[in-house]
């Protein structure tokens, strides 16, 4: 075995192990948010009106790629953070592993972990509703450069926490905001001009509406802008947070 | 130079300081292969800080360090595959059990189908029973055991014990200390930090101290145990049957007496005892006890500690 697929594995098995709080957790609160936002809004809220999509429908792709990403950024972020504060984090900083086969491991693991969270959801929601699939690799890109972005967060968030609460305040200030306002739970066209252009500043709202339009076949951007934007954020965050773990800022002293 | 000639480890006009404080002065020696090494030194001296900038887990301010020849900046991967280090901490991975976590170790250097070796380690750190136990469940003296094994899985030629027996019980200190003479004759080379001077008395072949991150002193064990020969008898005489005699201590050169009856005698050599004890005959005294007290590397330590400088951080 290689240092990256040792490093892959490992870090896969982590969150497997406890699969019920990694994987089982986020998709049953998915499946609540499907419940209460359908039952709450869905005479009130009007999506895709010449597509006849009712908005049960409409949420499962946005609700499966809030947890992609979420579970994405939780993985690479508790993962560092708990290695660095409990100390074992020494036992790869020992070992002769690339700074690449470093970064690629971490961030693959957590691409997997958000992938089955997100294909957790999908499937459960099927018992429910019927989610068309237009373009599978549209869905495959966005999902991957989904998690890769939150991933690269996620590492750049543990590398930087000094304790637990330094995670939680990039998750809750900067990650669950953005998210929530991508359009998650609502078609960003039903918003007022000015909210519409703060949406198109939001780079989550582009993996959303990309993702989304791999099931419906119908962006609220034009599909080669998200996949322009999505893709230059992707590498501009890899590239930081490689550099960040090539420079040893806060992993070696 | 010959890669067979190079020193096991070579490091050179090492620096490195944390914010204000000095932690190592410009320190320089080298290991030779083979060598069982002691580094010693008091709390805050700079051996962890040492050990860390040779595993790579520190950067350094100035100087190079080298492992069997591979520079640990520039040549990082040969040099980290070429050491294997026991840090001081008593860390873990709570999600795995022993086996797991030495075949991640392996693979971390690129091993595969090391079961082996492994069960050799684990049968020699008495840790089979614990295999496939999870990390968590382990007392201290295990979890330090597992961290010994997790140092040697990719058998380095170098390997490096950072106070590996603190807080751990005889038992397994001699188990440890049997494990690591053995990996040494092998030809394994080992630096060992310790602060049971006994251990590094009786292990190392050589011993450096540091004292405020310099390096005050390095030494062969013998030559450091022999370079001040002085001895003590503590004598035990029987009560004198007459009363005029002269005490002892004003007759006999450095000797004071203890207690009643009892006295402490300096002397530069051991060849001095028995004409000591001579002088004590002819002065009528008659010897009850006898018990000689040489200085170990316990009082060369204090000694030196003493008289090496001071420096502010």
């Amino acid at each position: 075995m290689s240092g990256f697929s040792t490093l892959f594995l490992k870090e896969s098995l982590r969150f497997w192990k406890v699969g019920f709080q990694t994987i089982g957790a986020p998709v049953l609160t998915a499946l609540l948010y499907l419940l209460i936002f359908s039952h709450a809004l869905k005479n009130r809220i009007s999506v895709y009106p010449d597509m006849e999509i009712d908005y049960l429908t409409f949420l499962v792709p946005g609700l499966a790629m809030m947890s992609l990403l979420q579970n994405a950024f939780a993985n690479t972020s508790s993962s560092l953070a708990q290695s660095k504060m409990m100390g074992n984090i020494v036992f790869i900083l020992l070992t002769p592993i690339s700074h690449q086969a470093l970064f690629a491991a971490y961030i693959s693991a957590a691409c997997v972990r958000g992938l089955l969270v997100a294909l957790g959801v999908v499937i459960a929601s099927m018992f429910f509703v019927n989610v068309p699939i237009s373009n599978i690799f549209l869905i495959l890109f966005f999902g991957i450069c989904g998690g890769v972005i939150l991933a690269s967060l996620g590492l750049i968030a543990g590398i930087w926490a000094e304790k637990f609460d330094h995670i939680a305040a990039f998750q809750n200030f900067a990650i669950l905001p953005m998210t929530f306002l991508s359009g998650v739970f609502y078609s960003v066209e039903s918003l007022p001009p000015f909210w519409q252009m703060i949406s198109h500043i939001n780079p989550f709202f582009y993996l959303i509406d990309g993702f989304r339009a791999g099931f419906f076949g119908r962006p609220d951007a034009p599909i080669e802008v998200s996949i322009c934007v999505v893709s230059m954020v992707s590498i501009f965050l890899s590239l930081g947070c490689f550099s960040l773990i090539r420079s040893g800022y806060k992993l070696r002293g | 130079m010959n890669d067979a000639v190079l020193p096991a480890l070579q490091i050179q006009g090492v620096s490195k300081s944390f914010g204000s404080v000095r932690a190592v002065r410009n320190v320089s020696f080298s290991v030779p292969r083979g060598e069982f090494f002691g580094l010693l030194g008091p709390n805050g001296a700079g051996k962890t800080t040492l050990i860390n900038s040779v595993a790579g887990l520190c950067r350094l301010d100035e100087g190079s360090i080298k492992v069997m020849g591979y520079d640990v900046l520039t040549d990082y991967q040969s040099a980290r595959r070429a050491l294997g280090v026991v840090p001081q901490e008593l860390v873990f991975d709570p999600f795995f059990t022993v086996r797991e976590t030495l075949t991640f170790q392996s693979g971390y250097f690129g091993i595969k189908n090391n079961d082996d070796w492994i069960d050799e380690i684990l049968a020699g750190l008495n840790l089979m029973e614990k295999a496939n136990v999870n990390m968590r469940s382990l007392s201290g003296g295990m979890k330090r055991r597992v961290l010994v094994a997790q140092a040697l899985v990719h058998r380095p030629p170098v390997i490096i014990l950072d106070e590996p027996t603190a807080g751990v019980d005889v038992d397994l200190r001699k188990n440890l200390w049997l494990f690591i003479q053995k990996l040494n004759e092998e030809g394994h080379t080992v630096v060992l930090t310790t602060h049971y001077l006994e251990e590094a008395e009786s292990l190392c072949s050589r011993i450096g101290m540091l004292k405020h991150g310099e390096l005050v002193m390095i030494e062969s064990t013998d030559h450091l145990l022999q370079r001040d020969k002085e001895c003590w008898i503590r004598l035990r005489v029987k009560e004198p049957a007459r009363t005029d005699l002269k005490p002892l201590e004003s007759v006999l050169p450095n000797t004071e007496c203890v207690d009643s009856n009892e006295y402490l005698i300096k002397l530069f050599s051991s060849a001095e005892i028995e004409s000591t004890l001579r002088d004590v005959r002819e002065l009528e005294y008659e010897i009850d006890s006898m018990e000689t007290e040489n200085e170990d590397l316990e009082d060369v330590f204090l000694s030196i500690m003493k008289a090496s400088p001071e420096h502010s951080q």
